[in-house]
């Protein structure tokens, strides 16, 4: 884009990894010098633009530089090489609440916390409502903020940096703030966001909702830029390589990792024949065979099934614990099945991942990440575009000219009824 | 000066930081805002004690108001020391105090120095308001001297502000600067003719001239002097006095905001 909202330019920023550090001045002066310390780059020549009007992300693993990268951004701190261009508002949520004073009260914090983010005083009064509705202490509002309980005091704090409005929004890690409902209201107001066409700078290490919220993102390790580009393919390279130390590169191309107690041997994709296929089309009942191979007795193991298209979407994914079949415990071979009456997907090649995990989901026995490419063919229902199969149907045109000739619907009725037969 | 630009800009923030120091200090105490002239009226008292009455300070007739109170000289020097006193330490701390800020937000940050010497200029200007009421009721008639005194109390601040700005920047890479100064504070008091008249020093002038023409440089003790003449005694100051803490004062500040700016960048991480 020609005319990017932020510009990072050659930025370096080194710190001082302090060996001894002399903030006493009797120290300093007894050792001739204030402090002894070796300098460590937390970011290295990283440039890069934000386009305007996208949702960015910043990844990378704990001291990869981000964080410095977003304080860089946002003014914070100042880059020791290169600069950093904005152009428009800018507020940054770091930390929220950040600059209440406890003893002043909630509306008294409003005013404070808003002009610290460079709202004027009317507008905060014009907002005043909408910042206090949102936060839900509306009851609490004139009683000073250190009675609040943590989770107003967030939510205050939240509600009053998303309401400063600015161009460009820098966010820290603080989505993890609040109850469902409040993180439901806030997820929202990103989309409101987003929709305005104002540009957002995430950083998270929710690999999941960094892949969904993103349009691109920048991966950060050891200071410098690894990689560039939509969300879903920096996204993915992070995670893979994240796993690099365990993941395994098997000879068709699909990798896989966990700690291999409990093994997946194959999938298999069962036609409506019940023979293995490669190719079925949209409307097809299809079973999806998961073949393993436990050397330990496993208890209560889950297994999973995720759907991405080759370009990689994400797609659909379904485990056992949800679908409610948790066997008691799994050993030797065997294989599992998940019965798909009929596969709403369009036409395309998508990649199948499959998965045995403990009952917590928390710990991985085996990931295979693509371990099945197939192909969907177009049949009935026939649609558009898209990845889902609706199955919708057009009909009953409504019109108020009375000298139209009648019939398109019934064609639509007869025809449906012949595909029925052919397709069963 | 790209400082007042920026103060411009900001000073909304600016008005609610004052705001947020003059509300917060005082918060949950029962007397409230009334601290902030109970406070230098318990000073003002003790000082009256040791130096009107136990160690008793030779001080003379208001010359020509004709007042001739203790209580009122002495506070004629000691509020404006308070004044400077509270402007360097909170300045001096103010950084430090809000580093949660500084590494959160950005913000000008002189913006928390200037705020400091604000929400203490609100206080002094009470607390001097309080001292004319109290200067009319026992005859003098400062009226207008007032405007002069008023020009007088900002270049103090200025003074003030001037060197709180270095040394909140020195407090941030030394932390010893705040025990440092406090100690540097106390004895700065006592060279300042504020418990006693300028005359108890001033006679060595023969005997001694070095040491006092150093005593004088001190733009505190031309300060004290200025605020006697217009409030106490009821008459000009003189003009090599108001000279020179113009002077000095302008100089501090420029020289404070300066050294400020230099290192302002650097402050998220030394913090």
């Amino acid at each position: 884009m020609a005319d990017p909202a932020i510009r990072v330019e050659n930025v370096s920023k080194t710190f001082r990894m302090y060996k001894e550090r002399n903030q006493s001045l009797k120290a300093a002066l007894m050792r001739r010098r204030r402090a002894a310390f070796e300098e460590f780059y937390a970011l290295r020549n990283v440039s890069f633009d934000i386009p305007r009007g996208t949702t960015f992300g910043l990844i990378g693993e704990n001291g990869s530089g981000k964080s410095t990268l977003l304080k860089c951004i946002a003014n914070i701190l100042v880059p020791d090489t290169g600069r950093v261009i904005a152009d428009g508002s800018m507020a940054a949520l770091l930390e929220l609440g950040s600059g209440f004073h406890p003893e002043l009260s909630g509306r008294e914090n409003v005013f404070l916390n808003g002009s610290i983010l460079g709202l004027r005083k009317s507008q905060i009064e014009a907002k005043l409502d909408e910042i206090i509705d949102f936060a839900g202490v509306r009851q609490f509002i004139d009683q000073p903020v250190k009675n609040y309980s943590s989770g107003m005091y967030v939510r205050l704090g939240f509600s009053v940096a998303i309401n400063v409005d600015p161009d460009i929004l820098l966010v820290d890690e603080v989505l993890a703030v609040g109850d469902a409902n409040f993180q439901d209201k806030c997820m929202e107001k990103f989309a409101d966001f987003r929709n305005a066409g104002k540009t957002v700078v995430l950083v998270s290490h929710a690999m999941g909702s960094m892949r969904s919220m993103c349009d691109e993102v920048a991966w950060l390790k050891h200071g410098e830029l690894l990689g560039l580009g939509s969300s879903s393919d920096i996204v993915d390279a992070y995670v893979d390589e994240s796993r690099d130390d365990e993941i395994i590169h098997m000879a068709d191309g699909s990798t896989r990792y966990g700690s291999g107690e409990a093994q997946i041997t194959k999938v298999e994709i069962l036609d409506q024949s019940g023979s293995p296929a490669r190719r079925v089309r949209t409307g097809d009942a299809v079973t999806f065979r998961i073949h393993f191979e436990a050397k330990n007795s496993i208890e209560r193991p889950v297994f999973g099934l995720a759907l991405e298209t080759v370009s990689g979407v994400y797609v659909w994914a379904h485990h056992s614990r949800d679908g409610e079949f948790v066997p008691d415990q799994i050993k030797g071979t065997g294989s599992v099945d998940l019965r798909v009456p009929t596969l709403y997907l369009q036409a395309g090649n998508y990649d199948l991942h499959a998965s045995i995990v403990d009952f917590t989901t928390t710990h991985i026995f085996d990931f295979r990440h693509g371990i099945i490419r197939f192909d969907v063919l177009a049949s009935s229902p026939h649609e558009s575009g898209g990845v889902a199969s609706l199955g919708g149907r057009w009909g009953n045109l409504a019109r108020t000219e009375s000298d139209v000739v009648e019939a398109p619907e019934q064609t639509v009725a007869s025809r449906n009824a012949a595909v029925a037969e052919t397709g069963s | 000066m790209s400082t007042l630009s920026e103060l411009r800009s900001s000073r909304e923030l600016l008005v609610n930081l004052t705001l947020r120091e003059i509300r917060g200090k005082y918060k949950r105490t029962a007397l409230g805002q009334l601290w902030s002239l109970l406070n230098p009226a318990a000073q003002m008292a003790t000082y009256s004690l040791v130096f009107g009455f136990f160690l008793v300070s030779r001080v003379g007739p208001g010359n020509p108001s004709g007042l001739h109170v203790f209580a009122i000289w002495l506070s004629t020097g000691l509020l404006p020391w308070l004044f400077f006193n509270n402007v360097v330490t909170g300045a001096m701390g103010s950084m430090v105090n809000n580093a949660n800020l500084i590494l959160k937000v950005y913000f000008p940050r002189e913006v928390l120095v200037v705020s400091n010497a604000l929400s203490w200029l609100y206080t002094h200007v009470i607390e001097m308001a309080v001292l004319v009421v109290v200067i009319y009721l026992f005859g003098g008639n400062p009226t207008i001297y007032l405007p002069l005194t008023a020009l007088f109390v900002v270049l103090l601040g200025c003074f003030a502000l001037g060197l709180g700005f270095m040394l909140a920047i020195a407090n941030v890479y030394f932390r010893d600067t705040q025990h440092f100064v406090a100690i540097a504070l106390q004895l700065l008091f006592y060279m300042t003719p504020i418990v006693y008249p300028p005359s108890v020093v001033e006679k060595y002038k023969n005997t001694h001239g070095a040491l006092v023409y150093i005593y004088k440089l001190n733009p505190l003790e031309r300060f004290s002097e200025i605020f006697r003449n217009t409030l106490y005694d009821n008459r000009w100051p003189s003009l090599t006095n108001s000279l020179y803490v113009v002077i000095v004062s302008l100089v501090v500040l420029v020289l404070g905001q300066a050294v400020f700016r230099r290192f302002a960048g650097a402050l998220a991480e030394e913090l």
